[in-house]
């Protein structure tokens, strides 16, 4: 800056100084004040109140879904038949556009095989939050191409293991964290 | 408006109030003595008729908010007692449902006229962009206001546009969440919706404002696309156009009348009629009719993200396109390839609608990616080509010349109108 300096750009004097530090501290105390208006608007206590459910799985015999309602959203909770399972382990990873579990209780990076999907021991479970990745409306089970779900809105179709198989939606329907406390109840979240 | 006004106050007090507030003035200047060109025909109604529409739906939406309940669960049960227990309810909604689609009805044509005739180009960039903003207002007014009756296409409307920003990298889950204000489309998004489909009217109103003064800054375009050089190309406002935009306003309000007292559900989906269920989606989605194009052209492309950019630019575009129609002739009248192009883009326009109320696969879905490529063509390749090649007729040197040639060499007494 010492070398540029010319007659007519004249050195920074204290006023431009304070000019500029003033403009500073009230852009930030602007941005603290509007933090507030924003942050006001995500989930309140109450919503987050509403953590986890328990659901009684006793009646759900294979070939049989249940739909519960967990934070707002549909579950889907399966007991898959032996045909079901035996589709979702044919497909070779490489068919998929996601390769990604999408599963909240494996490790982040785990592949999309079914055995990642399903409740991890009991492979005829399968636990997945029932809302099409691409725009968030509720697929249609046991149907599409695939055999699995299939989402009217704009076409997607999932197979009986939940991953997208065709159509816009980007993701495979993400499965939610869950346990089993016994053979016949599971808690999610 | 910068000019000195030549309003002259007839009263002692009209006096006194001028030289404190020139109110009287200011609207003598814009609305009594204000020079229009004397060739307007009804296209150029249509500004008083959004005006006129604005006013409805905001004074039907008060009396509505006076009796609305934005609860999850009581709002479709509040709306159904606005149909039957309230005095005047039916008609009341029916007027502010029937209104928004007549709303929009107007605006096409207003943004049509300004295509064909070039009003967006030079000097009327800006009030051109007021003009998209003023729409863009308008399609998040609409849609918030579609979701308030909390039936079926009203919860999967909210749940499919919100989720179009999860679409966003990295901040996508984070952004639903905060517009949701919990998990899942739910009673706090009924209720922020509620407010903001309150309050973005009056920004509306604001921004027409600013419309309106750009409009006076800068004159009014007019069939022939060629400026105003002399008070020979000119009438005054009123009585000349006041009385034409009252006789438009009348006429559209008989359609508005005639489609809310005999088809009020027309345009409407049963659906909605169902209450909102979360667990549930309508077997078949549909936006209301004045977003079909847009949605088709979301539904055209096989990419979560790629369809929302898609649908976000074709609304943005209409921002660029004073600077991507290189013709330096306004109207379409003198522009022999332009005049084509202008209709073969209307026809696409109404194709996309007429898709995006259809399911989207096979033959549907390949018209609906040809029409989008052509859409996005029509701005980006065809206006800057046609601009250069395109060798436009000759321009009458004035309006006064065109409009006394055409009514037989009659000066004065022409009529304004074609």
């Amino acid at each position: 800056m010492a070398n540029s300096e010319t007659a007519d750009q004249p050195e920074p004097t204290r006023r431009d100084f304070l000019y500029v530090a003033t403009g500073a501290v009230g852009a930030v105390g602007v941005a603290a004040a509007a933090w507030p208006f924003i942050d006001q608007m995500n989930p309140d206590a109450a919503a987050l109140a509403l953590a986890s459910i328990e659901v009684d799985i006793a009646s759900v015999e294979p070939g049989m879904s249940l739909t519960v309602k967990w934070r707002g959203k549909p579950v889907f909770i399966r007991n898959r038949t032996e045909d079901e399972i035996a589709a979702a382990n044919e497909v070779a990873l490489d068919e998929l556009p996601d390769r990604l579990a999408r599963n909240d209780n494996a490790a982040a990076g785990a592949s999309a095989e079914d055995a990642n999907r399903a409740a991890p021991g009991r492979e005829n479970w399968l636990v997945m939050i029932g809302v099409c990745t691409h725009l968030g409306c509720v697929p249609l089970g046991q149907s599409g191409e695939f055999g699995g779900w299939f989402c009217p809105c704009h076409g997607s179709s999932y197979d009986t293991s939940g991953r997208i198989r065709i159509g816009p939606a980007p993701e495979n329907l993400r499965v939610p964290p869950f346990e089993f406390i016994s053979d016949t109840t599971l808690r999610i979240g | 408006m910068s000019a000195e006004s030549t309003y002259q106050p007839k009263s002692g007090f009209g006096r006194w109030m001028e030289a404190r507030l020139p109110i009287m003035g200011l609207v003598h200047d814009s609305f009594v003595v204000y020079p229009t060109p004397r060739n307007l025909n009804y296209l150029w109604a249509f500004g008083a008729i959004l005006t006129m529409m604005l006013v409805l739906q905001i004074l039907t939406g008060i009396v509505l908010a006076m009796h609305y309940i934005p609860d999850a669960a009581m709002a479709f049960a509040s709306i159904e007692h606005i149909m039957r227990d309230v005095n005047y309810g039916w008609l009341l909604r029916y007027l502010h449902a029937n209104g928004a689609s007549m709303f929009f009805v107007a605006v096409y044509i207003h943004m049509a006229r300004s295509m064909y005739y070039g009003s967006y180009k030079e000097p009327r960039e800006v009030l051109w962009i007021l003009g998209v903003i003023i729409f863009l207002l308008m399609i998040a007014t609409a849609f918030m206001g579609y979701v308030l009756p909390w039936g079926q296409m009203s919860f999967w409307a909210a749940t499919v546009i919100t989720n179009l920003f999860s679409a966003i990298p990295l901040f996508g889950e984070g952004i639903t969440t905060w517009l949701w204000g919990g998990f899942a489309v739910d009673s706090p998004t009924l209720n922020r919706f509620y407010s903001l489909h309150y309050l973005l009217p009056f920004m509306i109103v604001g921004v027409v404002v600013l419309h309106v003064w750009a409009l006076h800054v800068v004159g009014q375009n007019n069939p022939l696309g060629i400026e105003v050089r002399s008070k020979q190309d000119t009438v005054r406002f009123t009585p000349h156009a006041t009385v034409k935009d009252v006789f438009a306003s009348v006429v559209f309000l008989v359609v508005l009348a005639w489609l809310m007292f005999y088809l009020p559900n027309f345009l409407g989906h049963p659906d909605n009629y169902i209450p909102a269920n979360s667990l549930q989606t309508p077997a078949h989605i549909v936006p209301e009719w004045y977003f079909l194009p847009f949605y088709a052209i979301l539904r055209a492309i096989p990419d979560k993200l790629m369809g929302v950019i898609a649908l976000f630019a074709s609304i943005g575009i209409l921002a660029f396109l004073p600077w991507l129609d290189t013709s330096r002739v306004r109207s379409a009248r003198f522009r022999p390839l332009y005049f084509w192009f202008f209709w073969i883009f209307m026809i696409v326009v109404v194709g996309l609608g007429y898709l995006g109320a259809q399911t989207p696969e096979g033959g549907f879905l390949l018209a609906a990616r040809l029409l989008t490529a052509y859409y996005f063509a029509h701005f980006l390749i065809i206006l800057p080509i046609i601009g250069l090649i395109e060798r436009p007729r000759p321009l009458p040197s004035s309006i006064a010349e065109s409009v006394l040639a055409s009514s037989g060499g009659e000066a004065g007494e022409a009529a304004p109108a074609e």
